[in-house]
């Protein structure tokens, strides 16, 4: 997994709320075995027509976007499906910061799994980043893990809460799966002892 | 000691394997069900950092979201390439690293949330997870259940736990008695009307109160597969005679004496009547009709009774989406919902593809037909609810009305195999999600009980139920 330290970049404006998951790659992208490649069809029901042209008042599809890297969003961004092929998709299309002022539970644990950081901010803090959203390169935002804050062009700093734990391992890129292997003692010994107390388990 | 403790503090505290300083845990998982299509990312990454399966004996995997539901599935020819990628990967899999399997040629195959209840997977007092939100389901047996994402089945097939932090409790009570015609997915989908999609964010849902007492296991199955759809991590109810009576003789549930133990633990597994409660939602059983939803999120839910609402009426960011789901949905504000016409009807999903919701569709349909120019399926839950349904005479009722009688799978639910909307086509369904493209690219899709979308086979247009039974009697 890639490190998340800071970044500054474009972002795209969604005002739209609950962005679900199937918005974000519908299924027939599910198909594949891999977790690479599905950039080309994030928000692909929104971005192509039938015959696959690109629709131009997408946002995505306009120039002044198409490089985000960062995306501000409506309410409860990434509702619907566990499809981890979501944080996927816009991962592969370049986005490594979603902000909204609220996000579907298992879509924002996905997001870390993936280098991806999701921002919850207040909805005067997003109205505000909103703005800049649609400025385009001309307003571009600056997220800053480390210190928790984003801070828009004309340099007002919002700050956000993130779970320290989960902070630490997207700082530096740490896989899950190692640190809860350093505790297998600790599963072992669980184990012994629920086989006590529940053996039907 | 302060305070009692909700079911779910009392499942979580039973689970935690070692607690960090901020309150992050490491959980111990009993029971975790894979299925074809976000499980092959987990097993290669596994395969590439050289790490096992933990517990292959607690590990359940079954093809479901993406399986043909057509006879003639058991030969990979009869199946798109990328159908046969994934269950070829599965198969591999699932032999590979010794996980028990139902292929699509085992009679027990179905939907994995189907499939676990009914193997006697899903016990009380468990965890349960899989890389599926409607991972939800298994709460109504009193088991802490909910969805995962592909990096986490990865971590839960390496370690058997997951890392996680508490969610807050919620109360979901419905007291009173449902009216005649009012069903669980009636009561679920007014709980996400009255809460909204976001209402239970960060919550477990614990759903209480007679008229939950009152369900079948089959409808609070139905409830707590939809949690999700209010945004709460998971849902739960209480275990009592009804669950016992339900798992007792399943194949791997417990026996003799470990029947009786089990049974003296799960006796305990209820919230203190002085538990705390972050959050308290009440609904009045009396208050809920028939319901349908009109637009693209399951909170965009009405009585059946109701017009098609006007955008202006929502507020903040709700007026703009409300608009795009009318747009979408090609309705008009004000139009009485019994006058929106539909093409297609599915009965189906890991919501309404148990038994009981079969019985409940065949009984309005049973001496009618599909109206004209509608277009009907059937997909049962499992192999075993297909040839229960096909003993009680209810499979020849749905075929006598002009229904397709299909093999199991999650189907037009997700619509990832062929079974798929055609653009603006609508559609009666008794799944779970109305999301844009859904059910397939610009397809249109109303959610209701499978009594009402029998109903509105019928007549061809939504319908309420209570006036097609009226008629008969
Ligand atoms: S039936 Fe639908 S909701 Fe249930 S597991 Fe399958 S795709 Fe998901």
């Amino acid at each position: 997994m890639d490190k998340f330290t800071t970044l500054t970049g474009i972002a795209a404006p969604m005002p739209l709320v609950n962005i679900d998951t199937d918005m974000i790659i519908p299924k027939q992208f599910l198909k594949t075995i891999k977790r690479t490649g599905l950039g080309v069809n994030l928000f692909d029901e929104m971005r192509y027509d039938r015959e696959g042209n690109e629709i131009a008042d997408f946002v995505l599809n306009q120039p002044a976007w198409r490089d985000a890297e960062i995306l501000v969003a409506g309410d409860n961004f990434g509702c619907g499906s566990s499809r981890e092929h979501a944080p996927w998709a816009l991962l592969d299309f370049g986005i490594r910061c979603v902000i909204s002022t609220s996000f579907a539970d298992i879509f924002y644990n996905n997001c870390f799994k993936n280098g991806i950081l999701p921002v919850v901010l207040p909805q005067d803090a997003i109205d505000h980043l909103m703005d800049d959203a649609r400025k385009g390169a001309n307003a571009r935002i600056t997220v800053d893990l480390d210190a928790q804050t984003v801070t828009a062009a004309d340099g007002t700093a919002f700050s956000f809460d993130v779970d320290p734990f989960k902070k630490h391992c997207l700082l530096n890129g740490l896989d899950d799966i190692g640190l809860t292997l350093e505790k297998a003692a600790a599963i072992d010994s669980y184990e012994a002892t629920a086989a006590q107390a529940r053996p039907w388990v | 000691m302060t305070g009692g403790k909700t079911l779910y503090d009392k499942i979580w505290d039973a689970h935690v394997v070692h607690e960090a300083e901020d309150g992050t845990c490491l959980l111990y998982i009993d029971r975790h069900l894979v299925h074809e299509v976000t499980s092959p990312q987990a097993f290669e990454g596994l395969r590439m950092a050289g790490r096992t399966v933990r517990a292959p004996d607690k590990t359940i995997a079954v093809p479901d979201h993406n399986v043909p539901t057509t006879a003639g599935r058991e030969n990979p020819e009869n199946m798109t390439e990328d159908s046969r990628i994934q269950m070829a990967a599965l198969d591999t899999n699932a032999r590979d690293f010794g996980i028990h399997y139902y292929p699509v040629s085992d009679v027990r195959q179905g939907i994995v949330h189907i499939v676990g209840p009914e193997q006697g997977w899903t016990l009380p007092g468990m965890t349960v997870v899989c890389g599926d939100s409607h991972t939800a389901t298994h709460g109504a047996f009193g088991a802490l259940a909910h969805g995962i994402g592909t990096s986490e089945v990865e971590h839960v097939l390496a370690t058997q736990t997951l890392i996680q932090k508490k969610s807050k409790n919620m109360k979901v009570e419905i007291t009173g008695k449902l009216p005649p015609g009012v069903t669980a997915k009636d009561i679920t989908l007014s709980v996400i009307g009255a809460t909204g999609t976001a209402g239970g964010t960060g919550h477990v849902i614990e759903y209480c109160g007679e008229a939950i007492r009152e369900l079948s296991m089959e409808g609070r199955m139905t409830v707590c597969n939809m949690a999700i759809e209010g945004g709460a991590r998971a849902g739960l109810i209480a275990p009592d005679e009804k669950t016992f009576a339900y798992v007792k003789g399943r194949p791997h549930a417990p026996k003799g004496a470990a029947w009786e133990a089990a049974l003296a633990w799960w006796k305990t597994l209820k919230s203190d009547d002085d538990a705390h409660w972050d959050k308290v939602v009440t609904l009045k059983a009396e208050d809920i009709a028939p319901v349908v939803t009109w637009g693209t999120s399951p909170e965009d839910v009405l009585p059946i009774t109701g017009t098609v609402p006007a955008a202006e009426s929502f507020s903040g960011g709700k007026v703009g989406a409300a608009q795009r789901s009318l747009d979408y949905m090609g309705l008009t504000p004000g139009m009485k919902l019994t006058d929106i016409r539909i093409d297609a009807v599915f009965i189906g999903s890991c919501t309404n593809g148990r038994i009981e919701d079969l019985r409940a569709a065949a009984e309005v349909l049973k001496g009618r037909k599909l109206a004209p120019g509608v277009r009907g399926i059937v997909v049962p839950g499992s192999g075993l609810v297909r040839a229960q349904a096909e003993e009680e005479g209810l499979a020849q009722v749905f075929t006598d009305a002009g229904f397709e009688w299909r093999l199991a799978g999650c189907s037009m639910c997700l619509g990832m195999n062929p079974d798929q909307l055609a653009p603006e086509e609508r559609c009666a369904s008794t799944s779970n999600r109305n999301f844009e493209g859904r059910q397939g690219y610009k397809g249109r899709t109303h959610l209701m009980s499978p009594a009402m979308a029998a109903a509105a086979a019928v007549t061809g247009h939504l319908t309420d139920v209570r006036d097609l039974v009226a008629e008969t009697v």
